[in-house]
């Protein structure tokens, strides 16, 4: 299970998380929706240590992450997948070297052990054959894949997806959503996923939560959301370039620096 | 006027208090060996074997030059065997080291903070950590560590370089026969001088990757935070450089 309790955090002046709480349980998908530059990526990067939060804590497991070793750190991370905005990968390592990456930072598989994970990885992914190729011969939507098969060869606990489907053509995302919840159905895996795009949040989500001005607006099932009369909700699920204005937020968000898009 | 001091030592202050923590964090992933042994090679042969052609190219004029300055400088009385103690002292404890260093920061240290800048923006770094890795066992230790040990072997290699074409400037191109440059070179030859020329290059080498890590990790903002990343590494490596070699003068070279 991964708790957020009363998530505060800020950049310099900026206040990105203003109490932000949520329960993820084990074995949902949990999307988190909202306007760019609220936070929502500032959120998960607090799962794996990345950030730590001004107030509140983060809890996987029991365990708050602010207040693990570095040793307990390196374990929590071990247990979760995550899988970047724009793939992250090493630029200076083929695919194979890619996705075996973390992998051999356990140091109890043999090569051929490896072997076989990627293997399987990539072939979760339907990219099988592609171990050798170099991440700056692949598409956009390519690398994506890689990203979720380095992830996934780790045999995670937990997933993290930070707008996997951004700036990918609709045929393409909904390749991405269908490895998500393929992904899901092969590992079991308990998954956090951020997005603007709601056809994506309704195929892969069991819930929904909506982040606004730092904290939870409004949470609910997939079915739920599509029934809420929350203004703010209706005008971003609408797409409606108004949707802002009907919370009385400004349009300020994080500063890009700090991990948003 | 004040307010403007102040801000300014705030934000030098700030520097080093990171600077500081960038240390303490690199020291504590010297401990996770087994990641930083397996990549150590790797980055000897990037930060030293690949540097050596440069390093030779800029010895081997900087060798012709000095033999005649020398002979230049020296006139009537004093003996010409003297262009060989120039050349020899020079390079060993001077020019090898400095020009050396000078070169390889924008070489190595503009390379390591590009890199690493690259890596930070791309969010790279981000994901070395979220698959359990140090980035400072990963990425700093081995750069520093081969940085702190091939820079004195590209160094003796320059100094080599310099007093051997010295030597073939004077005896081809200056009335200095081959023995006497020889006798110049040995008169007051001691060990100490290569050994300072070493220890400064082993200084240079730790701060100039020190300089290119810290700054490549801190790098915010896209390409433009990685182009200023690469300017400042080059201009403050260089600034250090100078620092440093006055530092062990001051500290090695007075008597009394």
């Amino acid at each position: 299970m991964i708790e957020f309790r009363d998530l505060y955090k800020a950049f310099g002046p900026k206040h990105v998380l203003n109490g932000f709480s949520l329960d993820v349980a084990d074995g949902e998908t949990m999307v988190i929706i909202g306007f760019s530059g609220t936070g929502k990526s500032v959120a998960i990067k607090h799962v794996v240590g990345l950030l730590e939060p001004d107030a509140g804590a983060v809890a996987v497991d029991g365990q708050v992450v602010a207040d693990l070793t570095r040793e307990a750190l390196a374990a929590l991370r071990s247990r979760i997948g995550f899988v970047f905005q724009f793939a992250a990968l090493f630029d200076s390592m083929n695919i194979y070297e890619n996705v075996a990456f973390g992998l051999r930072r356990r140091r109890e598989l043999a090569e051929h052990d490896i072997a076989e994970r990627v293997e399987d990885a990539l072939a979760l992914v339907d990219l099988p054959g592609t171990q050798l190729r170099m991440p700056s011969e692949l598409s956009g939507g390519m690398r994506k894949r890689v990203g979720l098969a380095r992830a996934i060869a780790i045999q995670p606990k937990y997933m993290l997806y930070d707008e996997p489907t951004t700036g990918l053509d609709p045929v393409t995302s909904a390749v991405i959503d269908d490895l998500m919840v393929r992904t899901r159905e092969k590992l079991g895996v308990t998954s956090i996923v951020i997005t603007h795009d709601m056809r994506s949040a309704f195929k892969v989500g069991d819930r929904v939560a909506m982040l606004y001005e730092g904290r939870v607006r409004w949470s609910g099932t997939t079915a739920e959301i599509q029934a809420a009369d929350d203004p703010v909700v209706r005008g971003f699920i609408e797409g409606r370039a108004d949707a802002r204005a009907e919370g009385g937020a400004a349009d300020d968000g994080v500063p890009a620096e700090a991990g948003e898009a | 006027m004040l307010a403007a001091i102040g801000r300014w030592a705030a934000t030098v202050l700030r520097g080093l208090g990171r600077l500081g923590l960038f240390l303490v964090d690199t020291a504590r992933g010297l401990a996770d060996y087994r990641t930083w042994t397996r990549l150590l090679p790797q980055q000897m042969r990037r930060i030293g074997v690949d540097s050596l052609p440069i390093s030779l190219f800029i010895a081997a004029f900087t060798g012709i030059v000095l033999a005649l300055l020398a002979s230049y400088v020296i006139t009537g009385a004093v003996p010409l065997y003297l262009v060989g103690t120039l050349v020899g002292k020079t390079m060993m404890m001077e020019l090898g080291p400095v020009l050396t260093a000078l070169a390889l920061a924008g070489r190595v240290g503009a390379n390591i903070a590009a890199e690493l800048g690259t890596m930070q923006v791309t969010e790279q770094v981000d994901a070395l950590e979220t698959l359990a890795y140090d980035p400072y066992s990963y990425l700093v230790v081995p750069r520093m560590l081969a940085g702190t040990i091939m820079f004195p072997i590209i160094v003796a290699f320059a100094m080599g370089t310099g007093v051997l074409t010295g030597y073939l400037a004077a005896t081809t191109l200056l009335p200095v026969t081959s023995d006497q440059f020889l006798h110049g070179l040995r008169l007051f030859f001691e060990p100490f001088d290569i050994q300072y020329g070493l220890i400064k290059a082993a200084s240079f080498g730790f701060t100039i990757t020190l300089i290119g890590s810290f700054l490549g990790l801190s790098t915010r903002g896209g390409a433009e935070g990685v182009g200023s990343a690469t300017t400042r590494t080059v201009v403050y490596s260089a600034g250090m450089i100078l620092v440093l070699d006055a530092y062990w003068a001051v500290t090695l070279l007075r008597h009394g």
